[in-house]
């Protein structure tokens, strides 16, 4: 399992669009994604769930992955987070 | 594409407030190219530079009682000039007397002349309005409009991505098929476009496999209506694995029709979903947009307020991470 740390810098945290744009990019693997937050966790595959979180600025965040591409799976999401400006 | 009228459907479609006064042997040829109604004013002072003799020829109070102040040959000479060959008939409102002059110019150009008890600007209203849903120019679009809870719907999608099919199932959940897979519109004012079935294929659907099929034949008077206002399109697409779908209700698009733009929304097929209830819900959701309510709006504002909520919280939590 892989397992990775973001702090989300963004105004708006992970708003309806930022939420549609991870949840993209967690839909191309086969691994499981979860995205952990205030002790909740929610499949990060599933877009009402990830918005149910209400995540936002200067929450920190886990996500896990579990399956056979789990390392990208982790990379890919890191690098919607940095391109959409959500975490460093 | 419709050209002109019949003079004897528009009497037979509006015979509740039209009778004709004379002239029954001059309307079974008559034909009506325009669908605006004149009411000569001026002509009645001698003025003809600009009469439009090929529209229906309306006169009122206003119009009857001018010419009663006429002399006798002035009126004759004015009602002559106003019968002219191209002029499909006069129309007299409120059941005023037909001045004599009128009824022998009528006579003698072949012309009938109409009465109706309505007003003069009711009876121009509802015949303008019959008129240009009659003339208007059609175009044909490819696609299967159904009326869903008494909304319009138009779907559209590539050949046999299953729209006969959906529009069969919508049927035999209660709603209306207007036409199936060629779907005649035209623009009924400026925001209003109105589709409806060509003649020919009225009531009819082709659907693979079984062939064609009379839909008012099969499921009664209730799952047919001859023409409906389009007001939303879905669009059906091939489901790709690969392609984004909206999944929250954002995207607004539309596609234009007879030059007005309508909403739509492109559904997704895939074997398993049930294409009838996702259109079903499509349109209800559509149509309570339209009444002011928008669940993905209201949504994302709730969730804006529970963001910032958070934010507060998290940032007071811990406020040596801001640099």
């Amino acid at each position: 399992m892989e397992k990775r740390d973001f702090h989300i810098i963004a105004e708006t945290g992970i708003h309806a669009r930022p939420a549609t744009l991870l949840v993209q990019a967690a839909s191309k693997f086969g691994s499981d994604v979860n995205l952990e937050y205030n002790g909740k966790s929610v499949n990060l595959k599933s877009i009402m769930g990830v918005m149910s979180l209400g995540v936002g600025q200067n929450a920190d965040v886990t996500i896990t992955a579990e399956g056979d591409d789990e390392k990208d799976a982790l990379d890919a999401i890191a690098d919607t987070m940095k391109k959409e400006g959500l975490a460093e | 594409m419709a050209d002109a009228v019949k003079l004897s459907k528009l009497i037979e479609d509006n015979k509740s407030i039209l009778e004709v006064y004379q002239g029954h042997e001059y309307i079974k040829d008559d034909e009506i190219y325009v669908s605006d109604i004149y009411r000569p004013g001026l002509e009645l002072t001698g003025y003809f530079d600009f009469y439009p003799a090929q529209r229906i020829q309306l006169l009122g109070r206003t119009e009857i009682s001018y010419a009663a102040r006429l002399d006798h040959d002035i009126r004759m000479h004015v009602f002559n000039k106003m019968a002219t060959m191209a002029t499909p008939c006069f129309l007299i409102s409120r059941s005023l007397p037909v001045p004599k002059e009128l009824a022998e110019a009528a006579e003698e150009a072949q012309i009938p002349i109409l009465r109706t008890g309505e007003s003069t600007t009711y009876i121009s209203s509802i015949l303008t309005e019959y008129l240009r849903a009659r003339l208007a120019k059609r175009t044909s679009i490819h696609g299967v409009l159904v009326e869903i809870k008494g909304m319009g719907v138009l779907l559209t999608g590539a050949s046999g991505v299953g729209k006969s099919e959906t529009a069969l199932g919508l049927v035999q959940r209660g709603h209306r098929l207007i036409a199936d897979d060629r779907v005649d519109a035209f623009q009924k004012d400026h925001n209003t476009v109105v589709g409806e079935a060509p003649k020919i294929l009225r009531h009819l659907m082709e659907i693979r496999g079984i062939g064609i099929i009379d839909v008012m034949n099969l499921f009664g008077a209730g799952a047919v209506k001859s023409r409906t206002e389009i007001q939303l399109v879905i669009n059906l697409v091939n489901w790709d694995p690969k392609a984004n779908y909206d999944r929250l209700g954002f995207e607004e698009n539309t596609r234009t029709l007879c030059n007005v733009p309508i909403p739509q929304v492109n559904i997704p097929v895939k074997v398993g979903r049930n294409i009838e209830s996702i259109i079903e819900v499509a349109a209800m959701n559509f149509r309570a947009k339209q009444m002011g309510y928008d669940a993905a709006q209201t949504f994302d504002n709730n969730l804006t307020s529970l963001i910032s909520e958070h934010s507060k919280e998290d940032t007071n939590k811990e406020p040596h991470h801001n640099d």
